[in-house]
């Protein structure tokens, strides 16, 4: 029962960082129409980036939860604005050619310069420890992790589903030009949501650091894995990249107990079947 | 996906084409007596295939595999076990890992053509990667070893097919096969359909054209040629390990084929060839050739859409009128 309940939470934690990955997948194809490549080398590079700031400059973790999003945000901007913006005209696999070409790039200079082994980080002092509530024992900074996730996800769709921002983000979502045409500077709401997005990788990677090793290619298996998750979900709605991460990431953790050898590949059967169910995904609008 | 328009052959460009097919197997059959490593050829043809097949789906159909590396890894274990355990001759070998390609392409093309664009390049890689870890898990492969000291064996129980030179052209015959398919199949009335698929669905389903049994076509004939190539380069190099179904060389094909010409006939070899030579340049680079690879594809995303064919048959025409 003990070994259920761990892998639950296990599970838990990884349909976290699905969720938020997901979802800032989600959020950037909408306006966008590309699939960001880059997303999986950006959390690592939030991760890094958290790992930088301890072990160079002695900033803590709760400063990197702002400052790494920011800075990873911030250059994902510039590739918008640089190179993105270029491929809007096209077809949306150019831009899909090229965030790879970029993912390669980040992975590749990483790996130069820090090998492929894993790097530690530190559990923060406030979060170290657990609490034992009897059919398990729970790690403070896993709970942490759980909420925090949460919370940051539904705000997420509540700013976009529920507020003006949101309104402008949907509306223009469905048609830029007419947006445009209202007043609001589209192209510079383009960019700001693909920082958004981008950013939202760099906290989970900030926030997946402690747990997982830093490393190089912690981000290249992990989009695979949320790829799949986004067709499963299907992008058409936020709440559905949200549901859809932690889901599978609870199903992950039930298969490693049941039956630990389909742990890698039970997503992708999913996957699979649900392309035979429903090929626009289980929150999915064809479009 | 507006990939090209020189894809649409004239008369006279399709002269041009066939004087330039006669000419590139010709020299490929001189090569070796040039100076040029057979075993570089070698190598470099495989991909070449590799990259022909991959661009019969996404430059002549438009549709990103980003998965076509568990056709060429699939087919390499296959033959490379049958070769060895079941101790196959060589064109039997081959065939197996051949048809074992066509078999997964099958069920793969029925799944991933529900799905269109950034979608299908999503489920081809994420099914790739499902087969890469069953390929890592299951026993026949070997893991991280891979299968290897792969016997080549004889050819029809006749040629000796450890002599380099004999090696080579048989690999260079099964490429001009494969490659004078591809041709053919671009140019008959299949590949006009699928042609029209790609440029207007609906209406070339008004037609009367069953669009999914043609894309469904057409992914099947990829993935069997993406597998003659895996299964000739595990046989040829003797080994068949889990670099070739790693998404890493899903996105090598791709790059392969961008930058040689995605939707021309000539492109894919063009592309092998350079990045296949620039790998055996720069293998002391170890982790730079990635982020090489990164600068070419970024490269010829924002400046170089039409690849190298693609840009020289534009110049071209524009300076011939």
């Amino acid at each position: 029962m003990q070994a259920l309940f761990g892998q639950l939470l296990v599970g838990l934690i990884n349909g976290a960082f699905y969720a938020m990955l997901s979802l800032g997948l989600a959020v950037i194809f909408g306006l966008l129409n590309i699939i960001n490549f880059t997303h999986g080398a950006q959390y690592m590079m939030g991760a890094f980036c958290a790992w930088f700031l301890l072990t160079k400059v002695g900033v803590g973790y709760w400063w990197s939860l702002l400052i790494a999003p920011i800075v990873v945000g911030a250059f994902g901007m510039l590739i918008e604005r640089t190179m993105l913006a270029r491929l809007y005209k096209l077809d949306h696999l150019y831009g899909l050619l090229l965030t790879f070409g970029l993912a390669l790039i980040i992975q590749g200079l990483f790996r130069n310069e820090f090998g492929s082994s894993g790097m530690p980080y530190q559990i923060p002092t406030q979060l170290a420890g657990g609490l034992d509530l009897g059919f398990i024992f729970l790690p403070k900074y896993r709970a942490w992790v759980i909420v925090a996730s949460l919370a940051i996800c539904f705000s997420t769709w509540y700013v976009i589903e529920r507020t003006k921002l949101g309104s402008y983000l949907r509306a223009a979502t469905e048609n830029p030009a007419l947006v445009q045409a209202f007043g609001i500077n589209v192209p510079r709401m383009i960019t700001l949501t693909f920082g958004f997005g981008v950013g939202l990788a760099a906290l989970a990677g900030v926030m997946a650091a402690p747990i997982y090793q830093v490393n190089p290619l912690m981000g290249a298996d992990m989009i695979i894995v949320v790829f799949a998750v986004v067709v499963i979900g299907g992008m058409g709605s936020i709440m559905g990249a949200i549901l859809t991460g932690f889901g599978l990431g609870i199903v992950e953790g039930l298969t490693k107990y049941f039956y630990a050898e389909a742990s890698n590949t039970v997503i992708f059967v999913i996957m699979v079947i649900v392309l035979l169910i429903k090929p626009a995904g289980l929150f999915g609008r064809e479009r | 996906m507006a990939v090209s328009d020189t894809a649409v052959i004239s008369t006279r460009a399709s002269n041009t084409a066939r004087a330039g097919i006669a000419l590139m197997l010709a020299a490929l059959a001189i090569a070796p007596f040039v100076g040029l490593y057979p075993v570089f050829l070698m190598k470099a043809l495989c991909f070449a295939l590799f990259a022909c097949a991959f661009n019969l789906l996404l430059g002549f159909g438009g549709l990103l595999s980003f998965g076509h590396a568990m056709f060429l890894g699939t087919a390499g274990y296959v033959s490379a076990h049958a070769a060895k355990v079941w101790g196959l001759p060589f064109e039997l070998a081959v065939l197996s890992g051949t048809a074992a390609a066509a078999a997964l392409g099958t069920l793969v093309g029925a799944l991933a053509i529900r799905r269109q664009g950034i979608y299908f390049a999503m489920i081809t890689l994420a099914i790739a990667q499902m087969m890469f870890f069953f390929y890592l898990q299951t026993p026949f492969t070997h893991g991280e070893d891979g299968i290897q000291s792969v016997p080549r064996g004889r050819l029809f129980g006749v040629f000796d097919l450890s002599s380099t030179l004999t090696m080579y052209y048989v690999v260079l015959v099964i490429f001009a096969l494969a490659f004078l398919l591809i041709y053919r199949v671009v140019h008959s009335p299949f590949g006009q359909v699928l042609k029209a698929i790609r440029e207007n669905e609906p209406r070339a389903i008004s037609l009367g054209y069953d669009a999914d049994r043609y894309k469904l076509l057409r992914f099947i004939l990829s993935a069997t040629l993406a597998g003659l190539a895996g299964a000739t380069k595990s046989i040829v190099f003797q080994l068949a390990s889990l670099t070739d179904v790693h998404w890493t060389m899903s996105g090598e094909v791709v790059l392969m084929t961008l930058l040689g010409g995605m939707g021309t006939i000539f492109g894919p070899v063009v592309g092998a060839f350079i990045i296949i030579g620039l790998e055996s340049y720069l293998s002391d680079l170890g982790e730079w050739v990635t982020v090489i690879t990164g600068v070419i594809f970024v490269v010829c995303v924002l400046a170089f859409r039409r690849g190298i064919i693609g840009e020289l048959s534009a110049w071209w025409s524009k300076h011939t009128g």
